[in-house]
């Protein structure tokens, strides 16, 4: 999973409204991506929630609202609805349908298949459902929470929410509007069209699915009637390539247009061809190093307090992982509302050693697991050196993927190096893993970050994140959150440390710039499955 | 992986038969059962790996964040809240009635996932196969006769760094120098842009299926993204059978028979490839039907290199993801195709070996 596509930023990311002028190679209005789609397991919107799944159901459907990939900074944009209101006591949002949406079966997109999406969402209840309900819908009840009436989609929610938080998921790929009648009639039993909705698309969006081979393959047809206009691309081809080095000779040798998967070494190679240029996207996945407050010596402040200076962030940065991540000390992704580039902490082991000293610490040895990635490791014994050059010593284990996570997942493991990926393009998203923490006993056996690595978060903060999450105005919402993030920095034991950024190889010819066909619509939403 | 009698120069339970109709019947009829144990004897093997694997497939299916009734719910319906017997005897019966399955990596019915990556494999392995047969059989015939002479020291290089060159290594460089620098061949994948879909799917064999719609350019592009793949394979292929020939054929050439041509003024020629060759034709096939069978396996590496949407790729994926009906059904498929060749080896046996007849 390590180079999937992410979330919001991937929006950005590729803001990519790549079309190629002319191509060497492949045809002019074909666009032809190299990249890793062997974790798509489904493409219908209810259910989809892997990175390059998510890209695909990005271009096939269209949600209510949604980001302007060109410029994130600007918000919520309308899509297929164009008005939206909160009511007075901030639990009813209701939504004006766009007029003249249609479905790419010539259906027209009405307030009704808008509602019957979200519904649908919800009683599958699959993957991506908690983004929706999260706000109080269930399967019993959401046929009365969310209701179509005249050209009106009408949410009824269980407690006052933030709007932008609700928009924010709302334009995530769950929220994907489907076709209701073709759909239905395509239904098996009670899976209301989920066998069918997998291989087959039913959206309003700029493509239309035209073939997904497993592990293969991906084929998109252009919507000629969108409503958005018509796509300059009119097919795109999105091919599995596992290895990076075959991905930079594909796009060498003109074959390909996009090679999304590329290593550091073929994203030098890559950049130093003329005919060739690299894009580089911020990602939302935080890196981050979680201390597990039951062990006694990771316990104290000052032990946390030092270690954030036991970090070599930028030899780190400009190393192993240099065209992966960049340094990030904060929860909240780039790119995100609430996001602050403060990055106070720097590579000090003069001040790290001064801080245990007057605490009265000068050994100890803690023994961890580590992850058998590359890069964990890689992270784990820059931080053994640092550690010893203040006395701490720090014992490595490696462990599979499923076994780390296993033992984080019991909370077994002293000092857990790991990533965290945004689910939906709101805050919310890591702020209530990274610093929501409702019951700190063992048996709880909560997936908060804050429960894994046992720390009971303090009251005065949970309470400003519960906050943040109800607050309407965004200016507002959005010093909320860099508060919170202040106080987390200053108190937290889950350290983020850096921000994963993904570098694209294109043809020279692609323009990267203002949309000027819609593909790609790169997904906001990472997927859960990611963050293991 | 399959006990059935390779190797064996006549299936001993034809000897004890009466009269050639039931000793024909009893040969098919022990045939037929070894051929279900071992297939069965495969699917009890596999089905319990995967199960004692520290992989939750639940999880996979649910995601990391699902509540615990969402995660109950999902393991009652994948039926792993059952009994281990009893899931089998369900796995065993569905397959029985046809049903593979359906994969939770693809979300795509397994026999349809199978439909689609084997015959990718059989391309590949066959043309493999047909490179290291043609090319290592008469190299180990060479080898054998100029026994010592550049010819033997070539060949036994040649196998040698087959053997022990990486496959990705050699792969990469392959694709390197004939495409990325001499441009001979294609890229990675099976098809070029262009020709994707263009040719109806009949065999799923892209050069097959291009030769029956008589589209030449479709098959010259098939032909060319496949031929460095394939004469890969078929360098390790040739690599292992020119050296298997060459000892088949020492252990000939030494044999009286040999010599007594040799001294009745038989033309070298004749010596080797009327006598001893057709000696050996018989191990030696055993050698090219084991070797094929471990090419349909697919090699995961060259399938990964190549962008080749195989079976190696596929099982290997669907073990990581702990997706047992994929595994189970791509082991089965492997195992009867082991089975098969076996088979047919053994057939070929009785046309080739009259004391087997």
């Amino acid at each position: 999973m390590t180079n999937s596509f992410s979330m919001r930023a991937v929006l950005l990311a590729s803001a990519l409204a790549f079309a190629p002028a002319a191509m060497a190679e492949t045809p002019a209005d074909m666009l032809v991506v190299a990249h890793q789609i062997d974790d798509i397991i489904s493409l219908d919107p209810a259910q989809s929630f892997e990175f390059s799944g998510n890209d695909v159901g990005n271009n096939l459907y269209d949600r209510l609202v949604d980001f302007d990939p060109t410029n994130l900074d600007a918000g919520i944009q309308p899509s297929l609805a164009t008005a939206w209101e909160v009511s007075e006591d901030g639990m009813t949002v209701t939504l004006t349908m766009r007029e003249g949406g249609t479905f790419q079966s010539g259906n027209p997109v009405r307030a009704e298949d808008a509602a019957w999406s979200l519904q649908r969402a919800v009683k599958l209840n699959l993957s991506p459902a908690f983004i929706l309900t999260q706000f109080g819908f269930t399967a019993e009840n959401v046929d009365q929470m969310i209701r179509a009436d005249g050209d009106k989609v009408i949410l009824q929610l269980d407690q006052p929410y933030a709007l932008s938080f609700v928009l924010n998921c709302l334009a995530s790929n769950v929220g994907g509007i489907v076709d209701k009648e073709l759909v239905q009639s395509h239904a098996e039993g009670e899976d209301f069209g989920n066998a069918w909705l997998s291989t087959n698309s039913a959206g309003s969006g700029p493509y239309t699915l035209a073939a997904w081979r497993p592990n293969e393959q991906v084929q998109l047809q252009a919507n000629e009637s969108y409503w958005g206009g018509a796509p300059a691309m009119k097919r795109v081809i999105v091919r599995n390539v596992q290895e990076s080095s075959a991905q930079r000779l594909l796009l060498e040798q003109g074959d390909i247009d996009i090679a999304r998967s590329l290593t550091p070494t073929d994203v030098d190679g890559v950049a130093a061809n003329d005919n060739l240029k690299i894009v580089t996207e911020p990602r939302g996945r935080i890196l981050y190093l979680g201390l597990n407050q039951k062990d006694p010596l990771l316990q104290r402040p000052e032990v946390v307090e030092a270690i954030k200076y036991l970090v070599d962030y930028q030899g780190i940065t400009d190393s192993f992982l240099k065209g992966i991540f960049v340094t990030h000390q904060n929860i909240i992704p780039a790119g995100y509302l609430g996001s602050t580039s403060e990055n106070p902490w720097s590579y000090d082991v003069e001040k790290a050693r001064q801080i245990l000293t007057d605490a009265g610490i000068t050994s100890g040895t803690i023994k961890t697991t580590v992850r058998d990635l590359r890069e964990y490791v890689d992270v784990a014994q820059t931080l053994q050196g640092s550690f010893a050059q203040v006395g701490l010593t720090l014992e490595l284990q490696q462990l599979t993927g499923a076994q780390s996570l296993d033992a984080y997942r019991a909370r077994q493991v002293p000092i857990y190096i790991g990533e965290w990926g945004p689910d939906y393009a709101d805050p919310n998203t890591n702020v209530s893993t990274f610093a929501v923490n409702p019951d700190n006993a063992d048996e709880a056996k909560n997936s908060q970050l804050a429960w894994r690595n046992a720390w009971a978060v303090p009251d005065d903060l949970a309470q400003k994140v519960a906050a943040a999450v109800i607050e309407n105005d965004t200016e507002t919402r959005n010093q909320m959150y860099l508060d919170i993030q202040a106080q987390y920095r200053e108190i937290a034991p889950i350290i983020p440390l850096f921000q994963r950024v993904e570098q694209v190889g294109a043809q020279r010819m692609c323009r990267t710039g203002p949309r000027a066909g819609r593909w790609p619509r790169p997904s906001t939403n990472r997927s859960r499955r990611a963050n293991n | 992986m399959s006990d059935s009698g390779i190797g064996r120069p006549a299936p001993a339970a034809m000897a004890a038969g009466h009269g050639p109709w039931g000793r024909r019947l009893r040969g098919i009829g022990g045939l037929v059962l070894s051929l279900a144990l071992t297939l069965f004897g495969l699917l009890v093997v596999t089905f319990v790996i995967g199960r004692i694997m520290p992989i939750d497939p639940v999880m996979k299916v649910v995601g990391e964040r699902a509540t615990q009734a969402q995660y109950e719910a999902a393991r009652i319906a994948m039926g792993l809240d059952k009994p281990l017997w009893e899931q089998f005897a369900i796995y065993v019966g569905d397959v029985l009635r046809g049903d593979l399955g359906r994969s939770i990596s693809t979300g795509h019915p397994v026999a349809q996932d199978l439909k689609r990556v084997f015959p990718a494999t059989i391309e590949l392995a066959t043309l493999g196969t047909l490179i290291g047969v043609l090319v290592g059989v008469p190299l180990g015939v060479i080898a054998a006769a100029r026994r010592g002479s550049w010819v033997d020291q070539v060949a036994r290089v040649v196998a040698l760094v087959g053997y022990s060159m990486p496959i990705f290594w050699l792969g990469l460089m392959g694709l390197l120098v004939f495409y990325g620098m001499l441009g001979w061949v294609g890229g990675p994948g099976r098809q070029g842009i262009i020709y994707d879909g263009m040719v109806p799917d009949v065999t799923g064999m892209i050069l097959l299926d291009s030769l029956i719609a008589g589209d030449w350019g479709a098959f010259r592009d098939a032909f060319s993204h496949i031929v460095l793949p394939a004469s890969l394979l078929g360098y390790f292929s040739l690599a292992y059978i020119s050296r298997m020939t060459r000892s088949f054929m020492l252990e000939q050439l030494s044999a009286e028979y040999v010599t007594t041509a040799r001294v009745k003024g038989l033309s070298e020629t004749r010596v080797i490839w009327g006598h001893a060759f057709r000696n050996i034709s018989v191990p030696l096939i055993t050698v090219i039907a084991l070797s094929f069978a471990s090419l349909l396996e697919g090699s995961v590496l060259t399938e990964i290199i190549f962008s080749w949407p195989g079976i190696g790729q596929y099982i290997t994926k669907a073990m990581l993801a702990g997706d047992m009906n994929a595994v189970l059904g791509g082991t089965l498929l492997i195992g009867a195709c082991f089975v098969g060749l076996n088979l047919i080896s053994d057939m070929l046996y009785r046309v080739l070996d009259p004391r087997a007849r």
